[in-house]
C-alpha cells in the first residue's frame, strides 16, 4: 500500500514534514544543483506537473521549491532544482547524498495537462523557470502522442547559466520537438542566439487558436513574453504561467503569497492569463 | 439553548469555582488599560471593561507559537499541540465575531490542527456590550454589536444579575452545581429585553456606507488616490495588524537552542503592512509600496475575507485606529472611499464620451 505524502498533512500536524533522503546531487551551474530525493518506504510524492513542495532543513527553516521531475519519471524518487539564493538554499547546497531534509506537499494547483492534450505547446521559459517547466516538458515527451507540436524557447543570462544542458542537447536532437535557446550575453564558445527571450519568437510559427503557451520565468519576463504570445494570437485562456511568491505555510493561511484575494500556494501557482489579468498584483 | 440567571453577588464564587478546574483568562487592569490575562483570583476580572490592548485571539493564535520540536542529533521531530483547557471570560461580541472568522480560516481546505487543538480546549464566556468601548469603536456599523452563536455562555449585565444565555453543553457544564444559578422567569425575560433594546441608541453609527456595501465599495475603489495618500502617511510599523482580532497572517521560523542539538519551529504574527512581507529570496518585493500594502490590508478587511469566508474581515473593535501613530483608521478610510465613489451613471457617461 503506497501512501501519498499529502495524507500526512491530515494526521497530527499540517506543518510536520516527512524526512526524505538525498540520494544524488548534481551540479547544474555555479548557482544551481539538482537533488534527487527519496521518501521513506511505502510513501509516494504523487505529484502532478506544476506543483511544489516545502523543503525543510531543521534548524534553518523551510522554503517552497518547484518539483523538477515529471510524474512519468518519478520511480519512487523526485527531483528538485535549487538555486543558492536565500538562507535555506545556501545551507541546502552544502548537503550531499545520505543527508536528510524535510518534505511537505505536494502543494498547489498543477497545470491542467488534460486540457493541454491535442494542443500545440509553446514553452517560453526564462532562467530558473526551467525547473518547474522541465516537469511539464518531460511529461509531455513521455506521452508524446497526446499533444500536438512542442516548441521550447529557453533564455538564460549567459551560457554558463543554462540549466539541464544534457537534456537541452537531447531535446535539440529530437525531431518531434523544436528547441530554441538564447542567452543575454554570449561568451567565446557560444555560437547560438544572443538576446532576450523575445528575440526567439520570430523564429517560431504556431497555429495560435490551437496553441497553449506555458510561460515561466522571472517577474520581469512576463510582461514582454505576454506581448509576444498575445501578439501571435494565442487565446488568453490558453496562456499559462507559474508564479513565484513568498510562501511560509503552503496551505493558504500565512498570507504571504496573496495576489489580491488569491492565494498563490493554493489557487496557483499555475494560472491562466484570463484568470489573473484583472489582478494588478499578478504580473508586477 | 436555555436562559439562566446568575446573581452578581455570586460571580466571585462562580469564578473561584472555575479556577479550581481550568486555566481562566479574562480582562484585567494593566496600568491604565485592560488586557486579557490569566486570572488567579476572582477580583482580577473586570467584566465591565472598555476594550483590551490585544484581542483574545492570542489564546488561539499566540504571538509566538511552537509548531514542532526537533532533535538535530537524531534528525527526529515531533509536532507540538497545546490543548490546555481554558475558559475565556468576558469576550466582547466584536472579538467573538473575529473568532468565528478565524474558525473558518483555519478549517478552510486544509485543517490546522494547532489552531483546532487550542480552539477545542477553549470555553468562551462572552459578555453583551452595553456602551461603546472607545471613540474608535464602530461595531454597530459593522454588525458585530450582538451575537447569536459562537459562545458557550453569554452574559448580559442587568444590574443586580447577569442573564446567562447557555449556548452549548460545554457552557452548561460550567454552571452545573452552582447553587446561585436559577432558571429565568418571564420577568427576567422582560428585564433582558429592556436592557438589550436600551443599549442600541447608546452606540453611534460611524460608517457612512452600509456594511453589506463595503465589498462593492472597495471593488470600485481599487484605483482610488486615497491609497497613495495613506501610503504617504503610513510608517509601515504593522501595529494595526498586531492589535487586530481578525489578522492571522504569520511567519514560520526555526530556532536552535544553545546546545545546538535541539530546536523548534514556531510561527509568529506577521503583517501585510510590513515592508518585507512579500519579499522572496533574491530580494524581489511583490508588494513594493506602502500604498499597495495599505490597500491590500483594507481590501482584506472589507472585501477579501467576505468573498472567501462569508464574514466581514473587520469587526469594528477600533484597536487599529487607536494604536496608529499617523491616525489611519478603517472608519475614515471607508467613509472617504464612499465620498469619493464615482456614481455609476457618471462612470457610464465618461466611458461613452
Amino acid at each position: 500500500m503506497i501512501t501519498p505524502l499529502r495524507e500526512t498533512l491530515e494526521q497530527t500536524s499540517l506543518f510536520l514534514p516527512t524526512i526524505a533522503e538525498i540520494v544524488a546531487v548534481r551540479d547544474l551551474t555555479a548557482l544551481e544543483k539538482l537533488y534527487t530525493l527519496a521518501l521513506p518506504g511505502g510513501m509516494s510524492l504523487g505529484h502532478e506537473p506544476g506543483q511544489f513542495v516545502k523543503v525543510s532543513v531543521l534548524g534553518v527553516g523551510e522554503a517552497p521549491i518547484s518539483i523538477s521531475s515529471s510524474p512519468s519519471r518519478s520511480n519512487g524518487t523526485f527531483e528538485l532544482c535549487v538555486r543558492r539564493v536565500g538562507d535555506l538554499t545556501n545551507v541546502l547546497h552544502r548537503l550531499g547524498p545520505g543527508d536528510r531534509v524535510g518534505i511537505r506537499g505536494p502543494f498547489g494547483r498543477p497545470f491542467p495537462m488534460k486540457r493541454f492534450q491535442g494542443k500545440d505547446l509553446l514553452f517560453a521559459i526564462g532562467g530558473l523557470g526551467l525547473a518547474p517547466a522541465r516537469a511539464v516538458i518531460n511529461q509531455v515527451l513521455d506521452e508524446r502522442g497526446k499533444y500536438g507540436k512542442v516548441i521550447v524557447l529557453y533564455g538564460a543570462r549567459t551560457p554558463g547559466d543554462l540549466l539541464f544542458k544534457d537534456e537541452l542537447e537531447t531535446w535539440g536532437q529530437r525531431s518531434d520537438m523544436e528547441l530554441h535557446v538564447t542567452v543575454d550575453r554570449g561568451d567565446a564558445t557560444w555560437t547560438g542566439n544572443i538576446g532576450v527571450i523575445t528575440t526567439l519568437f520570430p523564429k517560431v510559427q504556431v497555429y495560435a487558436r490551437n496553441t497553449v503557451a506555458i510561460v515561466i520565468g522571472p517577474p520581469v519576463m512576463y510582461r514582454f513574453v505576454l506581448m509576444e504570445v498575445l501578439g501571435k494570437g494565442v487565446p488568453e485562456g490558453n496562456i499559462w504561467f507559474s508564479f513565484e511568491r513568498r510562501m511560509k505555510c503552503g496551505v493558504g493561511k500565512c498570507g504571504h503569497c496573496q495576489i489580491n484575494h488569491i492565494y498563490t500556494c493554493k489557487d496557483g501557482p499555475s494560472f491562466a492569463y484570463s484568470e489573473i489579468k484583472h489582478l494588478e498584483e499578478a504580473l508586477k | 439553548m436555555s436562559f439562566k440567571i446568575l446573581p452578581k453577588a455570586a460571580l466571585s464564587e462562580w469564578i473561584a469555582r472555575l479556577l479550581t478546574t481550568h486555566r481562566v483568562v479574562g480582562p484585567r487592569p494593566f496600568h491604565d488599560r485592560f488586557i486579557f490575562d490569566e486570572i488567579t483570583s476572582p477580583e482580577d476580572v473586570h467584566l465591565a471593561y472598555p476594550t483590551t490592548l490585544l484581542p483574545p485571539k492570542k489564546y488561539l493564535l499566540p504571538q509566538r507559537e511552537e509548531l514542532l520540536r526537533f532533535d538535530l542529533k537524531t534528525g527526529t521531530l515531533e509536532p507540538v499541540l497545546d490543548a490546555q483547557p481554558t475558559i475565556l471570560l468576558g469576550v466582547h461580541t466584536c472579538d467573538l465575531h473575529a473568532i468565528q472568522l478565524l474558525d473558518r480560516v483555519f478549517n478552510n481546505t486544509y485543517v490546522d490542527q494547532h489552531y483546532n487543538a487550542r480552539r477545542e480546549a477553549l470555553t468562551i464566556v462572552s459578555v453583551e456590550c452595553l456602551s461603546p468601548c472607545t471613540e474608535f469603536s464602530f461595531c454597530k456599523s459593522m454588525g458585530t454589536l450582538s451575537v447569536t452563536e459562537g459562545y458557550d455562555l453569554h452574559l448580559t449585565d442587568m444590574g443586580e444579575d447577569y442573564a446567562v444565555d447557555v449556548g452549548t453543553e460545554k457552557g452548561a457544564a460550567l454552571l452545573e452545581g452552582v447553587e446561585a444559578v436559577r432558571d429565568a422567569t418571564s420577568a427576567d425575560y422582560e428585564r433582558l429585553n429592556r436592557t438589550l433594546s436600551e443599549k442600541w441608541p447608546r452606540f453611534p453609527y460611524r460608517l457612512e456606507a452600509d456594511v453589506s456595501d463595503l465589498a462593492s465599495l472597495l471593488s470600485v475603489s481599487y484605483d482610488s488616490d486615497l491609497w497613495e495618500e495613506l501610503g504617504q502617511r503610513c510608517l509601515g510599523c504593522g501595529s494595526c495588524t498586531m492589535v487586530c482580532p481578525t489578522c492571522y497572517c504569520f511567519n514560520v521560523v526555526d530556532e536552535v537552542d544553545f546546545t545546538l542539538n535541539a530546536g523548534r519551529r514556531y510561527r509568529h504574527w506577521d503583517g501585510c503592512p510590513l515592508q518585507e512581507f512579500a519579499v522572496v529570496a533574491g530580494g524581489h518585493n511583490f508588494r513594493k509600496t506602502n500604498a499597495a500594502r495599505q490597500r491590500h490590508r483594507f481590501f482584506r478587511k472589507g472585501k477579501y475575507q467576505m468573498d472567501a469566508h462569508g464574514l466581514v474581515g473587520c469587526v469594528g473593535c477600533g484597536r487599529c485606529g487607536e494604536v496608529c501613530l499617523v491616525h489611519i483608521n478603517p472608519v475614515d478610510t471607508f467613509n472617504e472611499l464612499a465620498r469619493r465613489r464615482v456614481p455609476v451613471s457618471r462612470r457610464h457617461q465618461e466611458a461613452l464620451t
